[in-house]
């Protein structure tokens, strides 16, 4: 029951912040609503690590298609949680651009919407309506990616649409040749995830496969893989930044998600090749990001090919053998999230207190501003993986599992492109936080100490400080450490991987 | 259900599909953008037919109900949201430079659309007899053809209906292959037609209101290229 309640309560307050009253009612209610959804789903999360599958009481119609286990509820408390701090980030973000009272509450209960069609792809069970929710999360989103209205936001947002779009055009026939295959099985089961589990086997593997390759593509232009990538950078760097950090951090994991689903399936079946097609997609991707990030010139961009580079990295993972790299992959996605959150978090600030998105037009914001300036490095160093924080033991352990395979080329390649990446993010942060002022290379850094220029300081609100400082406390732990029920988490879903 | 009835209805099935065919073809080509949108209902009108007519011979209730929610959404209510949300400007439109001229564009199309049968094919060898049909086929035809439009296409209405005819193409081969899929399910996924059209219509209406142009398909300012920074300064 508890799972309804996870999805009514978005779409309660989509509905109660149209109401017109208080400056901070809007925001408000968001943050009041995130914070509710998390704690309910963490306690979904904490029944489901214990192992077993969270099916609804209740058999009624639409209900029998919900079903939580242990890859749901990881993505489901990722969504709340990156949910939940870009709520918080959200309100003194948004209050800064003095904006109109409606637009304001438009932004709202968009973004709510947005978070329940994220919060049913994990919940939902049944194919063709994952396929329709994955739609919604387009839609939802698409007026937040334009939210700006400016010439480049509009550009991004109606590429993201049609993209989006044309992708998932695709994934319906994938999902509906799934549904011939189930039927041509002879299997009286439903049509949900576990239901083509048991029915794989007996599928005609031409139709299954034709299903899965339409899917990894239709759903793979969502996920932007490499060549369906390109309407990423765009839409994930013009959107307002609280909103970034979902389409980045935690949309792209969860359309993944539903790729995932079809591994187990794909593997029950003989002779098929999903491992392969994820190790070439992953790699391709990887690799391209890698390169791309060399050259970016909007530190937004440079995050968002950075989520490229991620999936990429995750599609490997899978791709290495789901018995072996799985738990590294979901270590993955979770560090992922939680990272690629707060690297939006920290370029949100940055673009507040700068006002501009070009990395050569950043020089010094140490000096200007330093808690943004130490998140936005944090955040560099977080993203690409530097030592002691979450996605460096994610990444270490895919590679470890990966020698373990014996897939040494993949592995070499997966190495060289994530190394490569490391300095392409880092040279461009480095430039921005610590450069010089005024030059556009590096200028000699007397000149700077020479003739003292009066730094306007700049303050962060609040708000946005609560958000980079909770987003951060999980980058810094799962560094070092990972909790025992998450740790029981992150097995059941990757148990979820196979068959 | 006598066979002669039987094999009637499979030929007029085989009839709607090839005019379902037939206006996916006329999509790609049509330069007014007003005929674009004309297309696409007759087109959803030989969906919507070939589900009645395929419902009469399995005797299916589910293909009864994808007829009804076809005439209804896509004829009545997509016209009826445009209205309400996109520019009337969108209809006027001419696209007199295509990317690629008519002839060109039909030859590919005809290209395409071989090679969905060629794809189609494997996949009714795999299904048993009776999912088998005219449909899949031109289904896969209707996607390609749909993709297509939306890459040689500048303007806005016929980019949003290159969208919907891949949908409609999903949907053909989907009531032949696949036609006991819940009726919830359909619903939802007409439903969700409807929200692409009026997100997209929005969005239309927004680009025409702060940049000034119907052809969405022109925009290109975000690049990696050192094109950018003057993109930019141009746009200003």
């Amino acid at each position: 029951m508890s799972v309804i309640i996870i999805l009514l309560l978005p779409l309660v307050a989509a509905a109660l912040v149209c109401i017109p009253f208080k400056k901070y009612w809007a925001a408000g209610v968001t943050v009041v609503s995130s914070v509710a959804v998390l704690v309910l789903v963490a306690r979904v999360a904490w029944l489901t690590s214990a192992g077993g599958s969270i099916t609804s009481a209740l058999k009624i119609g639409m209900l029998k298609w919900i079903a939580v286990d242990g890859l749901s509820a990881l993505i489901l408390l990722l969504i709340a949680f990156v949910g939940t701090t870009a709520a918080i980030f959200s309100v003194g973000y948004m209050a800064h651009e003095n904006l109109k009272p409606w637009k304001l509450r438009l932004y709202y209960a968009n973004y709510n919407l947005f978070v329940f069609s994220m919060l049913a792809i994990p919940v939902l069970a049944e194919p063709t309506l994952v396929w329709i929710v994955v739609e919604l999360t387009t839609l939802c989103s698409a007026l937040l990616v334009s939210f700006d209205n400016t010439r480049e936001a509009l550009e991004a947002a109606w590429k993201y649409v049609v993209l989006s779009l044309m992708g998932a055009g695709m994934a319906l026939f994938g999902f509906l040749v799934l549904f011939a295959a189930m039927q041509a099985s002879g299997s009286d089961g439903a049509y949900t995830w576990d239901g083509l589990i048991t029915a794989a086997p007996m599928m005609p593997p031409v139709l299954l496969q034709t299903a899965f390759l339409l899917i990894l593509i239709g759903l793979g232009t969502k996920v932007g893989l490499v060549p369906m990538h390109t309407w990423l950078p765009d839409a994930h760097s013009q959107a307002p930044s609280p909103v970034c950090a979902l389409l980045s951090g935690i949309e792209t994991s969860a359309i993944l998600y539903v790729i995932l689903r079809l591994f187990p399936v794909m593997q029950a079946s003989p002779n098929s090749h999903a491992e392969t097609w994820a190790l070439v997609f992953g790699l391709i991707s990887v690799g391209t990001a890698a390169f791309l990030l060399l050259q970016v010139r909007d530190y937004k961009r440079m995050f968002a090919f950075s989520t490229v580079e991620h999936m990429g990295i995750i599609l490997t993972a899978v791709g290495l053998g789901a018995s072996a790299a799985g738990y590294s992959a979901m270590q993955q996605i979770v560090s992922h999230s939680v990272t690629k959150s707060f690297c939006f978090f920290a370029a949100g600030a940055a673009l507040v207190a700068v006002g501009t998105r070009e990395i050569a037009a950043v020089r010094g914001l140490i000096r200007k501003s330093p808690a943004t300036g130490v998140a936005l490095v944090l955040g560099g160093l977080a993203i690409t993986g530097a030592s002691p924080l979450a996605v460096f033991l994610s990444e270490l352990s895919i590679l470890k599992a990966g020698l373990t395979q014996k897939e040494y080329v993949a592995t070499g390649l997966l190495a060289i492109f994530i190394v490569i990446a490391f300095f392409g993010i880092m040279l461009h942060i480095n430039r921005m936080v610590f450069g010089a002022p005024e030059n556009k290379n590096n200028g000699p850094p007397e000149k700077n100490h020479s003739e003292p220029q009066p730094v306007e300081t700049f303050h962060l609100p609040f708000s946005c400080r609560l958000a980079l400082i909770l987003a951060a406390v999980p980058v810094l732990v799962l560094g070092v450490y990972i909790p025992k029920p998450l740790h029981d988490l992150l097995t059941q879903a990757a148990a979820a991987l196979t068959k | 259900m006598s066979e002669t009835t039987n094999q009637l209805l499979e030929n007029l099935n085989a009839l709607a599909a090839g005019l379902f065919l037939l206006t996916a073809f006329g999509i790609v080509a049509m330069r007014q953008a007003r005929g674009c949108l004309n297309l696409f209902i007759v087109q959803s009108l030989l969906l919507a037919a070939s589900a009645a007519l395929l419902g009469l011979r399995y005797g299916s209730g589910h293909l009864y109900g994808v007829a009804i929610v076809n005439v209804i959404s896509k004829p009545i209510i997509v016209p009826w949201l445009l209205r309400r949300t996109a520019p009337a400007e969108i209809y006027t439109r001419r696209e007199i430079d295509q990317v690629l001229n008519i002839p060109t564009a039909l030859l590919i199309a005809l290209a395409l659309a071989i090679l969905s049968y060629f794809l189609g094919q494997p996949l009714l060898n795999a299904v048993a007899p009776e999912f088998r049909g005219p449909n899949v086929p031109i289904g896969i035809a209707g996607l390609l053809l749909g993709a297509f439009t939306l890459t040689v296409r500048r303007e806005a209405l016929p980019l949003l209906i290159g969208l919907l005819v891949m949908e409609n193409g999903a949907f053909l081969a989907g009531i032949s292959i696949s036609r006991n899929l819940p009726l919830l399910v359909e619903l939802a996924i007409a439903t969700d037609g409807l929200i692409i059209v009026f997100i997209s219509g929005v969005l239309i209406r927004a680009v025409q209101k702060h940049v000034g142009t119907t052809a969405v398909g022109e925009l290109a300012s975000l690049k990696e290229a050192a094109a950018e920074p003057a993109a930019k300064e141009a746009a200003k």
